[in-house]
């Protein structure tokens, strides 16, 4: 991330969202809403002497996915590129209550600047990469067999590794969350909301039972005479090397069990998971003291919001649609918007990397050219059919059509009028405009009414 | 399987075969009687791991859809865990796959009874005077249905000792309550013996 | 509110507290109940284990007669709810089937009724409010585990009003009657059923999970809404404590029972003293402890209205608080004031003037309220003498 901060070409515009996206391929522009940070990050040094002073301390930490708190002056994580600090305003004292006002008081170069604003810029660009990323599926919403959350020590695999890791809340000890004891015995519950149709989603995550196979090896390792029950239906390792990662999860002392669990209960200070190993084919009761749900993997919040805005269309499950499945999974059918990681389908890190590589090629492969050929069979207009109506501008779904102004010679002299004209570079060929039109002004190449007809002659006569 | 009668079987796996037609038809109607497919189910054993009564099944519920899926219906209708299925279904609440498998264990278990696979007697003989005290007076008659239950199961004395108290509570009725329709009742009855536990 | 009643078999045998029960239940709460006119055993378990059109032809009688009343039936056993409204969710999906279920009854079905269950109607059509308006003998106190069982919340097509895994309505009911509720493991596991009865070598271990969950939560009781359930738990608890060599001392109570009990009615009005394990000390010992918690909160509120403060420990509060005024000025006068000026010149007036810093130290420790009106008053006064 610092190697892309510090690219000369690379501009990075953090803590902004995208507002509004107009053109189509090769001229886009985009509006930028820089949210305010009430830090001028020009002249903050990231010393981190305001994150120390700042007195609202008791605030859920959603880096750290509740399992830890933090200020309301803050950097988003340890790593955050750039390691600058940002006010949630939400938060702030001297933002809700006009009180306190530490950081400005103590801050070395000056940095604070509460009367910041929000920013809007516009920014002209050729094409646009999506990388939207995941989110995990509620769980908690779901799952009433495992407690609907109200159970402290079951917990989801992302928080899992805010424990296991040298940089979370407990840097890096894992411990129970309930009495911050450490377990001896956790318990990895497999494809919770992933192939579940009738709780969560149909498809598989792909990325869990790698991760989980990591967790409970992180488990017998890092904790003395423990033991780790992964509790699954398969275990899919495609992938280099997989196997026989999966295979040192099991040298570790990994215990793998066939059987969905179906009710976790607590007992005393412990919980009770009920399930069956279908491999012996007999019902079985084990007493843990964490567990942790693979929980499946669904499109990041806002995104289905962002696609519409930008115009390209999502799947069944809400992630972005790629072009085709098998010979174009990085295009849109958005041309000159392309896609990239987890925001087009569940997947791990080296698909996702040659995922976006891909797409930065195609990326360059647009860019070096002056002209762009597209599909022919794109819709027309005849201007002297059309009568400006704008019936098929809000129709169609890849904003191809807009009014124009042509002139015409009438029984009084020249005048203006308005006429629907298409963007040949964002028209699709899908057709939805032709039964739009009154007048029959619109026609598309390839599939001509004329055309049409004349095949239905050839058929029927 | 063997080949006379008596011999001892030489077989050493389960044969898997095509499912005959005649299976396959059992298959689709208690299927249909159910109303859900067999073939949805992954074998993920949360049906078995909730089920509160497994641990006293032959065949849990994941086997019996396992046994139908592998066509080994006699199996199945011969498993006495259809008769211990208590029809609580938590089983159905929790299938990820949305299968009915409570309903399909009720399906299995009435089949069984019309072929006379009774592999469960005394479950067998609850539900049989249950309901013929409800035939001849339209509601439940208690006294007689465990009069009748324990002689049928050859179980004299069951719950001798319970017999007095609840009849001090006024608990139970020696004389069962008769209501007036108890014809419509019968009838219903002897319409549905016609149909022969078709739907 | 008017509902026609469907008692079902065992409200007047086994299930005999649980009509009484009902019945008191309804008079208290102003339900009118019609019982259902010669109404027919819903065929249970044995009916849909038998045959599929006989399970369905039994309750679809009582539905055709619900129908002519012209009202929705409450039905408060859980089987006789779920076998109703089996029959209703499958008329109102099934046409084909609705047609063959009435040639076999010989009466027509309109699918204008819906079978209610009493927890339904306690905690979603009456209320909670409502409920403990009507309380003259709150159930303070009492550890109450709330066991709903399978037909109460499963399947969920038929139930639907309340959560099949964490069901809480049974819960608000008794919250509104006073108890203490605890969240425990076995809510909504099977009982056993008719196997206690027909398998008591299968049912028999069934109930003992139930039993032993509810104990392991700290619960004093079980409450339940089904007759079967009630069976099980009450009258087989000694069997059960035989066979595994326990003791459970767990009374087993009808919700409707309770709420009779709460709104003042003894317990033989609803036939308590019938039950098998002995339900009625229990009562009296929670009696005790809501007489308790209510003399309690009395001499609370009396202790309240006479705030009489040890003086010598008044003394040391004031004392220690003007040492903090003396140490450090700027900080309690910015926590007296929020303007940022007029708050230096309270540090200053705290640091030269001992009587006023005495002042607004014991007032402090009284009357906040009242300290920060004269810290007030004190900087308006001295701003005014510096302007002279």
């Amino acid at each position: 991330m610092v190697a892309a901060a510090q690219h000369p070409n690379i501009e990075l515009i953090t803590y902004a969202e995208v507002q509004k996206v107009a053109g189509y391929i090769g001229n886009f522009t985009v509006t930028v809403k820089k949210k305010a940070k009430y830090v001028d990050w020009d002249l903050c040094t990231g010393c981190g002497t305001c994150i120390e002073k700042c007195p609202s301390k008791k605030i859920k930490d959603e880096f750290e996915l509740g399992m830890g708190s933090r200020t309301a002056i803050h950097k988003l994580f340890p790593q955050a590129v750039p390691g600058k600090p940002y006010i949630d305003a939400e938060h702030c004292t001297k933002l809700t209550k006009g009180k306190c006002g530490v950081c400005e008081k103590i801050c070395p170069t000056d940095a604070i600047r509460f009367d910041d604003q929000d920013e809007y810029v516009d920014i002209d660009v050729g094409a646009i990469v999506m990388a939207t990323g995941y989110d995990l599926f509620d769980w908690t919403e779901a799952y009433g067999e495992y407690g609907y959350g109200k159970y402290p020590d079951v917990i989801d695999s992302l928080q899992f590794e805010r424990l296991s890791s040298s940089g979370g809340p407990t840097g890096g000890a894992i411990r129970r969350p309930s009495d911050g004891k450490e377990p001896k015995c956790v318990a990895f519950i497999k494809c919770v909301g992933s192939r579940d149709d009738t709780k969560g989603k149909s498809y598989c995550s792909r990325a869990c039972c790698m991760y989980t196979a990591k967790h409970a090896y992180q488990v017998k390792t890092k904790i003395e005479d423990s033991e780790a029950y992964v509790f699954y239906m398969d275990v899919r390792t495609a992938g280099k090397n997989y196997e026989e990662f999966y295979q040192r999860s099991l040298d570790a002392g990994a215990k793998y069990i066939r059987g969905r669990v179906s009710k976790i209960y607590q007992r005393g200070d412990k919980l009770v998971l009920k399930t069956e190993d279908t491999l012996l084919g007999m019902p079985m009761e084990v007493e843990v003291d964490l567990v942790v749900l693979a929980t499946a993997m669904v499109p990041a919040e806002g995104a289905k919001e962002l696609a519409k805005t930008i115009g390209f269309s999502t799947d069944k499950d809400g992630f972005y649609q790629e072009a085709h499945p098998k010979l174009q999974p990085v295009e849109t059918f958005a041309a000159g918007v392309y896609l990239a990681g987890t925001c087009q389908g569940p997947k791990d890190i080296p698909d996702t990397v040659a995922q976006a590589s891909a797409s930065a090629a195609k990326v360059l492969g647009l860019l070096t050219r002056d002209e762009y050929a597209t599909d022919p069979m794109t819709s027309e207009v005849d201007p002297g059919k059309c009568s400006g109506c704008g019936f098929c501008v809000p129709i169609c779904p890849y904003k191809a059509i807009s009014l124009v102004d042509i002139e015409e010679r009438g029984a009084e002299g020249p005048f203006t009028r308005q006429v629907a004209q298409v963007n040949a570079s964002l028209c699709q060929g899908c057709g939805a405009c032709l039964p739009a039109c009154r007048t029959s002004a619109l026609d598309l190449k390839g599939f001509t009414d004329e055309q049409l007809v004349a095949e239905v002659d050839a058929l029927c006569l | 399987m063997s080949g006379k009668k008596g011999a001892k079987t030489v077989e050493t796996a389960v044969k898997l075969t095509p499912i005959t037609e005649s299976q396959k038809e059992f298959i689709s109607r208690i299927e249909k009687e159910a109303g859900t497919s067999i073939h949805l189910c992954y074998q993920c054993g949360k049906c078995t791991a909730g089920c509160p009564a497994a641990f006293a099944m032959d065949y849990p519920p994941r086997k019996i859809i396992r046994l139908l899926q592998l066509g080994m219906v006699d199996t199945a209708i011969n498993a006495e865990s259809i008769w211990l299925c208590a029809s609580c279904e938590t089983c159905t609440a929790r299938c990820p796959k949305g299968v009915n498998i409570a309903s399909l264990m009720d399906a299995m278990r009435r089949a069984a009874l019309k072929q006379g696979k009774i592999t469960d007697k005394k479950i067998a003989a609850f539900n049989k005077g249950f309901l013929s005290g409800v035939k001849n007076f339209g509601r439940t008659y208690e006294a007689g249905l465990t009069l009748q239950y324990n002689l049928s199961t050859g179980q004299l004395f069951k719950d001798m000792a319970l017999g007095l108290p609840m009849m001090n509570r006024g608990k139970v009725s020696i004389f069962p309550e008769r209501i007036k329709g108890r014809d419509e009742v019968k009838k219903i009855f002897e319409k549905v013996q016609q149909l022969g536990g078709e739907e | 509110m008017k509902f026609a009643y469907y008692p079902g078999c065992s409200a007047d045998s086994s299930g005999v507290e649980y009509g009484m029960s009902m019945v008191r239940t309804a008079e208290i709460l102003g339900i009118e109940l019609f019982e259902l006119d010669d109404w027919n055993c819903c065929g249970a378990t044995s009916a849909h284990s038998t045959d599929k059109m006989l399970s369905l032809a039994l309750p679809a009688r009582n539905l055709a007669i619900a129908e002519k009343q012209g009202m929705d039936m409450l039905a408060p056993c859980a089987a006789c709810y779920s076998r109703h409204r089996n029959v209703e969710y499958v008329i109102e999906h099934d046409p084909d089937m609705k047609h063959r279920i009435e040639e076999i009854i010989d009466k027509k079905l309109e699918g204008s009724t819906q079978t209610v269950s009493i927890l339904d109607v306690l905690a979603n059509k009456i209320g909670p409010a409502t409920i403990a308006s009507k309380v003259t003998q709150p159930l303070t106190g009492m550890k109450a585990a709330c066991y709903y069982g399978c037909l109460l919340v499963r399947p969920v097509e038929y139930t639907g009003y309340d959560d099949p895994e964490d069901p809480q309505t049974m819960d608000e009911v008794m919250k509104a009657l006073g108890a203490d509720v605890l969240d425990w493991s076995h809510k909504v596991e099977c009982c056993g059923a008719a196997m206690v009865t027909s398998r008591p070598d299968v049912g028999n271990r069934m109930l003992y999970h139930v039993l032993q969950g509810a104990k392991e939560s700290g619960a004093e009781c079980i409450v339940t809404a089904c007759p079967l359930c009630m069976l099980n738990l009450d009258m087989r608890q000694a069997a059960v404590e035989k066979e595994y060599h326990t003791k459970f001392n767990l009374p087993i109570y009808y919700v409707t029972e309770l709420l009779a009990f709460a709104c003042g009615d003894a317990p033989e009005t609803v036939g308590i003293n019938k039950h098998f394990v002995d339900a009625i000390p229990y009562l009296n010992e929670v009696k005790k402890r809501a007489a308790e918690a209510e003399a309690q909160a009395r001499a609370q509120q009396d202790k309240k209205e006479t705030v009489t403060e040890d003086p010598e420990l008044l003394q040391k509060k004031i004392n220690s608080m003007i040492k903090a005024f003396e140490k450090g000025p700027d900080k309690m006068a910015g926590r007296l004031l929020d303007d940022e000026s007029r708050a230096s010149v309270l540090a200053e007036i705290i640091s030269n003037d001992e009587k006023k810093r005495n002042k607004l130290a014991e007032l402090m420790v009284s009357d906040k309220d009242k300290a920060v009106k004269v810290a007030d008053a004190f900087v308006t006064g001295e701003l005014k003498k510096r302007n002279e």
